[in-house]
């Protein structure tokens, strides 16, 4: 057993990494950004004590939580030819398929901080005179992503490893580009070893950033 | 063949094109027997049922190794011996930030050559460790979390009865321990069914990857709906199974018991 290490030049790096890396944390922002959006609004919808916003809020979730990731990006590459007519990209897949499936996840936490917000609150808007959406908007939404703020990062960070998974449909993403040049340098033990310590890396800093922000939160509440 | 022996398959409900598991994998033909050809290929039922079987073995056995290591590292982390505190802390961190999908591949492409007698080994057995050991990470964070919201109390009562540490974890801390963390325990058990799914990437025979060639094969929209609904049920049978452990374990006055 020898390691070698020695073909992983900037060059390569920058060749056949540096692309995937980008899509990797493109993918992972957008599917945040559109998923706590997309999120909100359905745990919203689950919260409006009205049947017929409640009830397919709740089928859209709970389906989306009982399939696995894996299958779902599958299902929707192959299926989209389907309903379109005509194949979408598999990054393009991915991207869509991430933001709809994280929105289930993220929708599940933005609810809980909103149940974390007492009651009072909500009352004391209204008492104010202001409207469901001027409460929601002003009152309870801003103190909720603060509840929520490090639960809804700890989300973000799974979602980043998880979009390794779009491995299944072959997207060019951070762990393609490793595997691409272990493929071509004929040396996949060595790039294995590197994109797992690359990930581990990013994601212990990130989880560590977390834990920070945590104790600084707790310590202002 | 005679007409008689295509009933079964034109029972099956042609419209849904469900008649397509009691075909033949290889040439097409619809097959009397829905799970087993004549010619001794398998059917599209057979071959799904077999990735089924190989799907929930690898997530109970993958449970088992998580069980294992994750309660132990979690114990671990709570003991007030800094050293055991590190080891649980890092192997928690370590099996907890690198992707499941990056980890099986270590397990696939790396480990075994380090570890030579692990190259005859087949991916399936890769798969589930590789799949226990990240689990286990988890795990590890629930049972220490629940150990730690007992009160500090319980701890020290123990010890001044005389009990060492090792006992007062069994008799005292674990006990009340285990029935608080079983809800989280249960949601991580449904976790590995659904990351079973992710063994596709080292080559297991399991439902998804079935999914990825049977799908090709016939109808994407079928073979789909069939291998989500088994996940569905595979997960819902261990959360039914964990409701009636923690209904079995619950006692008067503790949390969660009357």
């Amino acid at each position: 057993m020898n390691l070698d290490f020695s073909f992983l030049s900037w060059e390569v790096i920058r060749a056949y990494v540096a692309n995937g890396f980008i899509f990797s944390i493109q993918l992972t922002l957008v599917a945040m950004v559109g998923g706590i959006a997309l999120g909100t609004v359905l745990a919203l919808m689950r919260l409006s004590g009205k049947k017929w916003l409640e009830t397919p809020a709740a089928i859209y979730v709970d389906t989306l939580r009982s399939i696995p990731l894996v299958m779902v990006i599958m299902g929707f590459y192959l299926l989209i030819p389907f309903m379109i007519g005509r194949p979408i990209g598999a990054e393009l897949s991915a991207i869509i398929t991430f933001t709809l499936f994280e929105a289930a996840y993220y929708s599940e936490i933005m609810r809980a901080g909103i149940q974390s917000v007492p009651k009072g609150q909500v009352h004391a808007g209204y008492a104010m005179g202001m409207t469901y959406s001027q409460t929601t908007q002003l009152i309870v939404l801003p103190q909720a992503f603060r509840n929520m703020l490090p639960v809804l990062l700890t989300q973000t960070i799974i979602l980043f490893q998880d979009t390794s998974l779009v491995y299944a449909i072959g997207a060019y993403d951070l762990l393609k580009g490793f595997e691409t040049v272990g493929r071509n340098f004929n040396r996949p033990v060595e790039t294995t070893l590197v994109s797992a310590v690359v990930y581990l890396v990013i994601c212990f800093s990130l989880s560590y950033m977390v834990r920070r922000l945590q104790k600084k939160i707790q310590i202002i509440r | 063949m005679s007409r008689a022996r295509f009933i079964w398959g034109e029972g099956c409900v042609a419209i849904f094109g469900i008649d397509t598991f009691c075909r033949d994998t290889i040439d097409k033909e619809l097959v009397a027997n829905c799970l087993k050809s004549a010619q001794g290929d398998t059917t599209y039922l057979h071959w799904l049922l077999q990735a089924w079987g190989t799907a929930v073995a690898l997530s109970v056995l993958a449970l088992i190794v998580a069980m294992t290591f994750g309660v132990l590292m979690g114990i671990l982390r709570t003991t007030p011996h800094r050293l055991l505190v590190l080891v649980g802390d890092v192997w928690t961190e370590m099996f907890r930030n690198v992707p499941l999908i990056v980890q099986l591949f270590l397990w696939y492409y790396v480990v075994p050559e380090f570890v030579p007698p692990l190259k005859s080994v087949p991916p399936f057995v890769l798969a589930f460790i590789g799949l226990g050991l990240f689990t286990s990470a988890r795990i590890s964070e629930q049972i220490r979390a629940g150990i730690q919201s007992l009160p500090r109390g319980q701890l020290y009562a123990g010890l001044a009865v005389g009990l060492t540490l090792p006992q007062t974890y069994r008799y005292v801390l674990l006990p009340m321990a285990f029935r608080i963390v079983i809800p989280p325990l249960t949601s991580e058990s449904m976790n590995i069914v659904k990351n079973s799914s992710v063994a596709f990437a080292v080559s297991v025979p399991e439902l998804a990857m079935f999914y990825r060639q049977a799908g090709e094969e016939t109808s994407q929209v079928l073979m789909f709906v069939a291998v989500t609904l088994l996940y569905f049920i595979s997960a819902f049978a261990i959360n039914r199974v964990m409701k009636w452990v923690e209904k079995r374990v619950r006692v008067p006055g503790m949390v969660g018991g009357k």
